[in-house]
């Protein structure tokens, strides 16, 4: 069980932060490009929210799969392997991650940034040292969010991951099995061990963000 | 060539401008206007912020022209914006050096302008627990610790309450005596130019209707200025004596003396004195037995209709027309009764005279 639980927040550790690192840039682009073809893209970054999982795994599953598009472009076949479940979970969990930064990108406004300018800050360097700072409330949301729904996911690992012990068995999955197996005990373990988590994860979130917020009026 | 050059044709959302001056390389250069004339439009081009095409030089260093753009952060510019805008994750303290750790040069010091803005007790403070005239401090502090050869101030005073106009007043007034960087101040109040302009811009529906230094584009009849109900001459001069008893200064302006509250003032202080146009009145002959205690002898060097009951004089001090101008508002049939015409010698009674 504690390699389950081990091989979930590894999964969704790693998710985050290639969720931070592609979603912060992507979130940035969103709020301040005059590009027509922005909301385009924010649906279909929006997009996975209201997608049945199933679907999103299956499109998924589709493109990983050994004659699917990735394999023609060279990617090795990640369907049913630890990377595939990292790379499902960042397109599952995209839109938890890019719509609250977007929003703090935008509820910050331009003047930030000007005022920056004005005081010699190259652009790159005013987007860390004044735009991350000021944002830095909805990236916190947008990495709990995003953690806490990877860990949750279900029906995406289902889908491209399997049921590998050690590779995609995941905790979602492993609660599956045990109902299935009719343990129970087990169950009802993992599944307590679960909703602790959820509620600890909003708890931290509201009192951090709030806190943060508090600092930055 | 020194001073800023300034040259921008083009429309922004919708506005339409077309504007040219220069500012000289010291002192205040009021933009001055009504709201929606294109004022922040234009401080916004100057400082790059807002891109249309013109020319734009300082000091003879081209920052635009048509085939070159200087980007903002590479411009030697301290912008001071309507609200302060603070980082809010910074301190104080981090506020005001955030422009001065980016600096090519050393030139203001950290302590020096602490001193200057009255900073010193609120260093470790978070921006929120700033009052509005403290925060606007700040922002001026902020804006001339990162060195700028070109200081550009859009409205800093609109914001504020009337108890933080009168602080930061007070600041820009200190920090006008001892800053030999061209400052670029808009405004669309005449009580801040007649304070702190030394030239004035008037600018009207994106353009220019005239420019000038300050105290000859008050006192003339060629703009609009004059017409205004609280029309008023800024002369400037050197405080020469204080008469304790009386409580009064003699204040020396270009080779006449004109008495007026001391109000603190000191000998060798440099005064700017303003005369409102109605608190100047007309006498033909040198008037004897009057309580007025300033009576100029003046040349009359224009006369303005302003409508059914009343005229406003253009004066210059002393005879011929080359002198300080002053200004007169005085009723029509004043002007007839006494048969002024331009050119004539009168001696002018000053009512009131105020610190500017």
């Amino acid at each position: 069980m504690i390699g389950v639980v081990r091989l979930t927040i590894e999964l969704a550790a790693i998710s985050t932060l290639v969720l931070l690192v592609l979603g912060t840039p992507l979130a940035w682009w969103l709020a301040k490009s005059r590009n027509p073809l922005k909301e385009g893209v924010a649906v279909v970054v929006t997009l996975p929210m209201v997608l049945p999982p199933t679907v999103l795994g299956f499109y998924l599953l589709v493109a990983m799969s050994p004659q699917g598009p990735l394999s023609a472009v060279g990617v090795p076949p990640l369907a049913f392997t630890f990377s595939g479940l990292v790379v499902g979970s960042v397109v599952y969990s995209l839109p938890f991650v890019v719509n609250p930064i977007r929003n703090a990108f935008e509820a910050a406004g331009d003047r930030p940034m000007e005022v920056a300018a004005t005081l010699r800050a190259h652009p790159l360097d005013a987007f860390f040292t004044v735009a991350l700072p000021l944002a830095s409330p909805g990236i916190l949301t947008g990495a709990i969010l995003g953690f806490a729904h990877t860990v949750g996911e279900f029906g995406v690992v289902l889908m491209i991951g399997g049921n590998i012990p050690g590779e995609t068995k995941v905790l979602s999955m492993a609660i599956l099995d045990y109902v299935e197996t009719l343990q129970w005990e087990e169950a009802h373990r993992l599944s307590a061990l679960m909703l602790g988590f959820a509620f600890c994860v909003i708890l931290a979130m509201t009192v951090i963000e709030k806190r943060l917020r508090r600092r930055l009026r | 060539m020194s001073g800023v050059r300034v040259r921008f044709a083009g429309c922004l959302g919708g506005f339409d401008l077309d504007v040219g001056f220069d500012a000289p390389a010291r002192g205040v250069t009021a933009l001055f206007g009504p709201s929606g004339c294109g004022k922040t439009t234009l401080l916004r081009c100057i400082a790059g912020l807002e891109r249309m095409t013109g020319d734009l030089a300082l000091d003879g260093e081209i920052w635009q022209d048509a085939r070159r753009f200087v980007a903002p952060h590479r411009r030697a510019l301290g912008y001071v914006f309507q609200e302060a805008s603070l980082f809010p994750h910074l301190s104080v303290t981090g506020n005001l050096t955030f422009g001065q750790r980016r600096a090519a040069d050393r030139g203001v010091a950290f302590d020096e302008m602490v001193g200057l803005l009255g900073l010193g007790g609120l260093l470790d403070r978070a921006p929120a627990r700033l009052s509005g005239g403290e925060r606007q401090r700040v922002a001026i502090g902020r804006a001339l610790l990162s060195q700028p050869r070109l200081l550009l101030m859009d409205e800093p005073l609109s914001a504020l309450d009337s108890n933080g106009k009168r602080e930061i007043l007070v600041y820009l007034e200190r920090l006008h005596d001892v800053l030999s960087i061209p400052v670029i101040y808009v405004t669309h109040d005449m009580a801040e130019v007649e304070r702190l302009a030394d030239h004035l811009v008037l600018l009207e529906r994106g353009r220019v209707i005239g420019a000038g230094a300050l105290h000859a584009m008050l006192a003339t009849g060629d703009f609009p200025l004059s017409r205004r109900s609280d029309a008023a001459a800024v002369v400037e001069g050197t405080v020469a004596a204080v008469d304790a008893v009386y409580g009064l200064a003699r204040v020396a302006v270009a080779g006449v003396e004109i008495l007026m509250p001391a109000s603190g003032a000191r000998p060798g202080q440099h005064r700017r004195l303003r005369i409102k146009a109605d608190d100047v009145s007309i006498c033909r002959v040198a008037p004897e037995n009057t309580s007025i205690l300033n009576i100029l002898p003046a040349t009359v060097v224009e006369i303005l209709g302003d409508g059914q009951q009343q005229a406003t004089l253009v004066l210059a001090l002393g005879s011929g027309t080359e002198g300080i101008r002053l200004l007169s508002r005085i009723s029509r049939k004043s002007r007839d009764v006494l048969g002024l015409q331009p050119g004539d010698a009168v001696f002018a009674q000053v009512k009131g005279v105020a610190l500017a």
